[in-house]
């Protein structure tokens, strides 16, 4: 992006504050730009009137962000990689999370093949009101043979519909695969010193996004880098290797910060997705469980520093939660609230025999909360107490949950615990153990106290409520 | 006009011509514009002969181009200008590779080095630690190329003073220890490779069993005879209650420049600041994830308390992965990124409460509470990854110090910091053909 102000990118609006877009004024909406939430195209008399033409394609090439953004896949399920602006997260955000592909070769049998691209199209992890999942299958030539390749990746396509990587370096082998798959618009991967000629005949014909592959050697992924985009093949990926252990393993994380810091630098030639391989990390270790983890350790270094695809090999849910955690915690928008409103909100029906809850509205604290009791099937009140987005252990050490908030949490949302329950008593975090007492007084209620992890309530309630004597 | 013309032609041609535009003019032969060392000419006549020579050249290109002459190609190649050639070709035909040279700048902003802070005391400085340990010296990034980080990354081990409810898969590595905290230390380093040992005191929370400072001291007394590694000195949390126990472990300890951990905002910090000076420890400024609070107390540290600057470690806050490691993550590149820029209140190392990770359900729990969930595996395997992938990010943020737990977690995040800082010597395999690699 080469504004960053939106009184820059106001400049090209029609300023007539037409409201088409959908905000009021033509200054919102190039605050908008500036943090991606609008695109240029959602401006409509620029789009529709000639003579806005000119600044239209003016301000989007402004608004390009710096690292290229590349598509693979077609549909809801397609992924896009890239289109970063920063190197440091808190200065704007990194966008297009990582995408994470899990390896199957064509080797494999039907139905260990089936089994296995089950696993990576249905791991989902529940987290803060949304599920975490995977995103793409890398499909590896083993084999050698056009036809063997070929039709694995036809299997693969009728399997699932997430977007595939072909991996093979021999063109006659990327080419059958082609043939099958070109229209799911997966990446081909990769070209070579080698290869690459050929490979580049491919994404011509094809029109398909392409890996290029130096191994350790900037300045030929570079050149072919230039090559490709003098060619117009401009859907690139650049992979300079994944050395996975030693002091290869501390080259392969400088090849990184020294790609996207160009990039990002204003190197147009080097300015594309970054791709990883943590896969090698079983090149380098024999037994699952610490190829496993030192995958994971891989995949977590260049998740935080610049991977924006990579291949992986360990479908372990060990490897897969962090590795999923991870990548999550790096591209969360650092901007967004994550709070959620305080009152007192409703979960399933409940009644005046209902549990009452109290919470943070931390989001990650109330979601969870939300979620072990609802997926329970249990119907109760949740008090949220605006702590400003602190979870209850450090809320309660630091004085944002106390027995005051949670009384005027009540009082706002008008929610009188003798008229509307029958019990008269609340639930309070195992954490928040030492506000008994300050809650008995100025609440003027009983009190529970519950699990330290509300993942235990549901067995906890069972025991405990409803409470003994009314 | 089949004659040469000269420029005196061309002047006295033009000289009485208001000349907008030729028509119907034939060129034959070779245009040929002779300027010869133009002696004594004047540079306006020249800039105006130039002029009115392009305005001509402009005429005749066009002639040229309406009779099918490819004119634009030519000038691109004469003026240089590759693109517009290559796009008037049909497709490019490239054969070989084109050359260039990957480069890119180091960092200019990075102008000063984190304070170096060194922990432990050798007899050669009054103490009894076999080694010493220093944090800091940084000049870029961790890890990054701007710059060489002179001191690597180091892990403390927690001991506690009383059996404590931990994790199942951490506990089991610590049964056997778990009533005697020197025997525990000398797990933790004889065993688990442990860097330096952090005992903490937290039996004396007047919450659990209120135990005198005085005693507690006699527990550190016990660490520092077990091993010999440098150590760090925790309280039990109580803010009420902390800095008189750290008065009192500081002189039991003094001379050996251990770090007290820690001074806070939310406690008398003065007191745990002047233990610190008193006895020639260092100390460790605790906040919460706020890096004007960070700011704030180190300032209070230097400037109220007289603390020197080699003395002062930071803590930031470590929030577990999946809970709010997000902000654990950004605040401490933050103030790492300030401090390299010279911002000398964040200018200290840092250290992380990497246990922290283990408070994270995804750590400890068998199974996942979801239903929706798919299934988690066996949380013997998920604990240890959940605080190395926690702590690594850190190391990626600029954390220098962990505080940790599980042996494995330990073993793994010092093999990849080491790695990255350049240490560790390994064969690697050849990646070349990693496609068909059986694994």
């Amino acid at each position: 992006m080469k504004i960053n102000s939106p009184l820059d990118a106001y400049k090209y609006l029609p300023g007539t504050n037409c409201g088409r877009c959908g905000e009021d004024t033509c200054m919102a909406f190039a605050s908008h730009l500036i943090d991606r939430s609008k695109s240029a195209e959602d401006c409509l008399p620029m789009v529709e009137e000639d003579k806005y033409a000119k600044k239209l394609e003016e301000l989007e090439k402004l608004l390009a962000p710096e690292i290229r953004e590349v598509t693979i896949g077609t549909g809801e399920k397609s992924v896009s990689i890239g289109g970063d602006d920063v190197l440091f997260r808190h200065k704007l955000t990194f966008f297009n999370k990582t995408a994470y592909a899990y390896d199957v070769t064509d080797t494999m049998d039907e139905k260990e093949l089936e089994e296995r691209i089950n696993t990576i199209q249905t791991f989902k992890k529940f987290y803060v009101g949304e599920f975490l999942t995977l995103d793409m299958v890398a499909v590896r030539c083993v084999s050698g043979k056009p036809e063997t390749f070929a039709s694995t990746v036809k299997k693969v396509i009728g399997l699932t519909e997430l977007p595939l990587v072909l991996c093979s370096f021999d063109p006659a082998v990327l080419k059958a695969a082609l043939e099958v798959a070109a229209d799911k618009k997966p990446l081909m991967y990769a070209a070579n010193q080698e290869n690459w000629k050929e490979v580049a005949g491919l994404a011509k014909e094809y029109e398909v996004p392409v890996t290029l592959f130096a191994p350790n050697d900037l300045d030929l992924l570079k050149s072919m880098a230039k090559t490709f985009a003098e060619m117009g093949i401009e859907d690139l990926v650049l992979d300079p290797g994944t050395f996975p252990t030693g002091k290869e393993l501390k080259t392969t994380f400088e090849n990184f910060l020294k790609i996207r810091r160009a990039g990002i630098d204003g190197d147009g030639e080097v300015a594309y997705p970054i791709m990883a391989v943590p896969l090698t990390a079983w090149m380098a270790y024999d037994d699952d469980v610490s190829a496993s983890y030192w995958e994971t350790v891989v995949a977590s270094v260049l998740t935080v520093k610049y991977g924006d695809i990579m291949i992986m090999h360990s479908i372990e849910p060990y490897a897969l939660l962090p590795e999923m955690h991870l990548r999550d915690t790096i591209y969360t928008d650092p901007r967004k609230p994550v709070t959620v409103d305080p009152g007192v909100w409703e979960v399933g029906s409940p009644t005046a025999d209902s549990p009452i809850i109290v919470t943070t509205n931390f989001a990650l604290t109330y979601y969870t909360v939300e979620s072990d009791i609802s997926s329970n099937k249990i119907d109760c009140y949740i008090v949220v107490a605006d702590t400003e987005g602190i979870g209850v252990e450090a809320a309660v050490a630091g004085g944002q949950l106390t027995a005051d908030k949670i009384k005027k949490t009540l009082e706002n949302a008008k929610f009188d615990l003798k008229e509307k329950t029958n019990y008269n008593t609340v639930i309070l975090p195992g954490l928040s153990a030492r506000l008994q007492g300050d809650v008995e007084d100025k609440v003027g209620s009983r009190v529970l106290i519950g699990p330290a992890d509300s993942g235990r309530l549901p067995g906890w309630l069972e025991k405990n409520w409803p409470p003994q004597n009314k | 006009m089949s004659d040469k013309l000269k420029l005196s032609d061309l002047n006295s041609i033009l000289k009485d011509l208001d000349v907008e535009s030729l028509e119907g003019v034939t060129i034959e032969g070779d245009i040929e514009l002779d300027i010869q060392g133009g002696g004594g000419m004047n540079p306006a006549m020249a800039y105006a002969l130039g002029h009115e020579a392009a305005q001509i050249s402009l005429h005749v290109a066009n002639i040229a181009r309406m009779l099918g002459y490819p004119v634009d190609q030519l000038f691109a190649q004469c003026l240089g200008a590759g693109g517009e050639t290559a796009a008037l070709q049909a497709e490019p035909a490239i054969e070989e590779l084109m050359q260039t040279k990957f480069d890119v700048a180091r960092s200019s902003e990075w102008n000063t080095p984190i304070q170096e802070v060194t922990l432990g005391a050798t007899s050669a400085d009054g103490g009894s630690r076999g080694h010493t340990i220093t944090l800091g010296g940084e000049k870029a990034m961790p890890f990054y190329f701007d710059a060489e980080m002179p001191n690597r990354n180091y892990v403390t081990m927690d001991v506690f003073d009383m059996p404590i409810s931990m994790a199942k898969s951490v506990k089991s590595n610590y049964e056997d220890v778990m009533g005697d905290p020197a025997e525990w230390a000398k797990k933790v380093v004889n065993e688990y490779n442990a860097d330096m040992v952090t005992i903490h005191l937290i039996s004396t929370d007047p919450l659990i069993n209120d135990t005198p400072a005085k005693e507690a001291a006699k527990v550190v007394e016990d660490v520092l005879q077990a091993v010999d590694v440098p150590i760090v000195i925790g309280g039990s949390g109580n803010p009420q209650k902390d800095p008189e126990v750290l008065e009192k472990a500081a002189e039991v300890a003094e001379g050996e420049r251990a770090l007290l951990a820690s001074a806070s905002l939310n406690l008398d910090y003065e007191r745990v600041a002047k233990a610190a000076t008193d006895y020639g420890h260092a100390v460790l400024s605790w906040t919460q994830l706020e890096i004007n609070a960070q700011k704030e107390l180190n300032r209070k540290l230097m400037k109220q308390c007289n603390v020197p600057r080699d003395s002062i470690v930071m803590d930031p806050t470590t929030a577990a992965l999946g809970y709010g490691l997000d902000y654990a993550y950004s605040n401490m590149e933050r103030i790492r990124l300030s401090a390299l820029m010279g911002d000398d209140e964040l200018n200290f190392p840092m250290s992380s409460g990497t246990t922290n990770a283990w408070g994270a359900r995804e750590s400890w729990m068998k199974e996942s509470p979801l239903k929706e969930d798919s299934d988690w595996g066996p949380r013997e395997y998920r604990g240890p990854i959940w605080e190395i992938v926690t702590g690594l990010s850190l190391a990626l943020a600029g954390n220098d110090m962990f505080m940790m737990m599980h042996p494995t977690s330990v073993q793994v995040l010092k093999e990849i910091t080491q790695t990255l800082y350049g240490n560790i010597e390994a064969k690697t395999p050849d990646i070349t053909n990693w496609i068909t690699a059986e694994v």
